[in-house]
């Protein structure tokens, strides 16, 4: 099978840092993929890579067997590469409505929408409520209240519909549980696998090892800038993981070259 | 795939079991107090609109004189200007900006439509033509050095206003224009101090134009999507740029299109005093009264929250103020101390608003 996004020989340099080394990467159709690594490992940046939120110095991306490059997150998204940040990138002010469209606004029909630019509330308002249904978060009553109004787990979840909403190819959560209590992650993490039975590939960043090794298909072990390994987690403990990203232990066939 | 270390690893939750399973549902807020703050927090003009409906009563009831249509027409026409120059001003607070050059970017372009006519010999629609895309220039001048350069918008609209008011006396070479070779050369600079006077009433064709651009900025920020960015951008920038906004852009055209409103003020000026006058108090007080404006009428100083309805309403309020007070015959000193406690009182109730997502 083909890698549904593919990249080869990825580096990015900030100065005297070398934040991605030469590093590959593969998201294959369907799966969750765990991105995990200690911090400073470069896996931010590998992701940023990915979402066009930077550009890399060397190296190459292919979605879909299309090679891309992506200069702004707005062309990645385009493309349909979705990524739910660690803020959520949310205006707290605006509504559940208003920043799901945030960007991508729908106008209405006719001269309306053509000379005076009105938006198409009603179509946008029922594709929030539906996409928000779809995902089981249909107790979010109104669709018209104002994100800052919702708790953690409801921003969250309202920042997962809309990249599931729109992420037609990819979607990219990064720490989607960092902000969360167990309840809301355990939540979020339904979610995520809701996405995922919608045959969207998911990439997942996080620190939190008993969430990577519940939901993720396999694991990209992130060091020194490069790909260590990808292992799958039912054929390794969280503590082999944990050393692998450590440089505590190396897996088997592996040897670190620096 | 196989399900093992799922369960191993979903094993610290097991004590979850039996406690509530969902997380997004929505508690309804049965709190009277908080009711409000949620109301108000959906509907950011009804604090000066309450402010406003009860003035006019206190107003009415003190003062013989108040409810007569010449009165109520006086305040309209008085306050115009600061209407219009407030739609600039509103623009910009939304973006978490602030423009102290408004009043300088009026005065100015006032000055330029003048000269244009009597010192170049161009027609006078085309002279009003020029000088509302020189105070478009003006403005993209501000929104230039605050989204390209990054400075903050107080230090370089403080630097532009002084810059501008400066430019318009050197270039005036503090001459005014008399009233009378406008009306008798170039009557389409008086154009909106021409007036209407159904039943006697005389109402300034500046109250309309006035109230025609608070409407279509009411539209404009509430149903369009430039109007969303605009909010967004003052919302949370970071979070906006990263859902697509063009932030930069939009600040940009914030502040250009907020400089063609302080053109229009300028124009509307001309009409307003019949001359062309470079000392125009409004240079120098145009920023504050604007601000005043805003800020009484709700508009958060934060960025990102407030309805230019809310503006209209506390542009209102002062004129009401000002009006009620001379008409009950007080030290008009008390206009200033009122507002100031109104001012005081609506940032107030801004940050209690804000609170509302705790």
């Amino acid at each position: 099978m083909e890698p549904i996004l593919k990249a080869r020989g990825l580096t990015k340099r900030y100065g005297k840092v070398t934040a991605l080394n030469d590093c590959d990467f593969d998201l294959m159709p369907g799966e969750i993929l765990a991105v995990i690594g200690d911090n400073g490992a470069g896996k931010s940046t590998l992701i940023k890579a990915i979402s066009g939120a930077v550009v890399p110095d060397e190296g190459k991306i292919w979605l879909e067997g299309q090679e891309v490059s992506f200069r702004t997150p707005i062309e990645a998204r385009a493309a349909g590469i979705e990524t739910v940040y660690q803020t959520l990138a949310m205006s707290p002010a605006l509504s559940i409505a208003d920043n799901m469209f945030m960007g991508r606004e729908l106008r209405a029909p006719g001269i309306l929408g053509s000379l005076f630019r009105k938006l198409d509330r009603p179509k946008m308002e029922k594709f929030a409520r539906e996409k928000l249904n779809e995902l089981g978060l249909m107790t979010i009553q109104n669709i018209n209240q104002a994100v800052e109004t919702l708790s953690g787990g409801q921003r969250q979840g309202v920042a997962v519909a809309r990249a599931a909403a729109f992420g037609s190819k990819v979607v990219i959560l990064d720490e989607p549980t960092a902000a969360l209590g167990v309840k809301e992650s355990r939540r979020v993490l339904e979610l995520i696998r809701d996405v995922k039975n919608r045959g969207i590939p998911i990439i997942l960043i996080s620190h939190n090892m008993p969430h990577v090794f519940e939901i993720a298909d396999r694991i990209h072990i992130h060091r020194l800038g490069r790909r260590l390994c990808v292992i799958r987690p039912q054929d390794y403990s969280m503590s082999d993981a944990v050393a692998f990203m450590t440089g505590a232990k190396l897996p088997e066939g592996v040897t670190e070259t620096v | 795939m196989t399900n093992d270390a799922k369960s191993v690893s979903g094993a610290y939750e097991a004590g979850l079991k039996g406690a509530a399973e969902t997380v997004a549902e929505f508690h309804e807020e049965q709190n009277a107090l908080k009711k409000l703050q949620h109301w108000l927090h959906q509907t950011p003009s009804a604090v000066p609109m309450i402010v406003l409906v009860v003035s006019v009563i206190v107003f009415g009831l003190l003062a013989d004189n108040f409810f007569k249509a010449a009165t109520l027409s006086t305040i309209l026409q008085q306050i115009a200007i600061v209407g219009i120059l407030g739609c600039a001003q509103t623009i910009v607070i939304l973006t978490a900006g602030i423009d102290l050059s408004v009043g300088a970017i009026a005065v100015f372009s006032s000055v330029l439509m003048g000269q244009m006519t009597f010192r170049y010999g161009i027609p006078a629609p085309a002279a009003i033509a020029i000088g509302l895309a020189l105070g478009t220039a003006m403005g993209a001048l501000n929104g230039f050095l605050i989204a390209r350069l990054k400075l903050p918008p107080f230090i370089v609209t403080l630097g532009t206003w002084q810059i501008l008011l400066a430019s318009n006396f050197i270039y005036s070479a503090n001459e005014t224009i008399r009233s009378s070779d406008i009306a008798e050369k170039a009557p389409a600079l008086q154009f909106w101090g021409y007036s209407i006077e159904p039943g006697g009433v005389k109402v300034l064709y500046a109250v309309f134009l006035m109230i025609a651009l608070v409407a279509i900025m009411a539209y404009v920020l509430r149903h369009t999507a430039w109007g969303r960015h605009v909010y967004a951008t003052g919302d949370d920038p970071a979070a906006a740029e990263l859902a697509g906004v063009p932030t930069k852009k939009v600040l940009i055209q914030v502040y250009a299109l907020a400089g063609l409103f302080c053109a229009i003020a300028g124009w509307v000026m001309i009409g307003r005093f019949g001359s062309v006058s470079p000392t125009a108090s409004t240079g120098q007080l145009g920023n504050i009264q604007s601000i005043t404006a805003v800020v009484i009428g709700g508009i958060s100083l934060f960025g990102g929250r407030g309805s230019i309805v809310g503006m209209f309403f506390g542009a209102l309020i002062v004129g009401v103020f000002e009006m009620g007070l001379r008409l009950v015959g007080t030290d008009p000193q008390w206009t200033f101390f009122l507002i100031g406690v109104l001012i005081i009182f609506a940032v107030t109730v801004d940050q209690w608003i804000r609170k509302v997502a705790s």
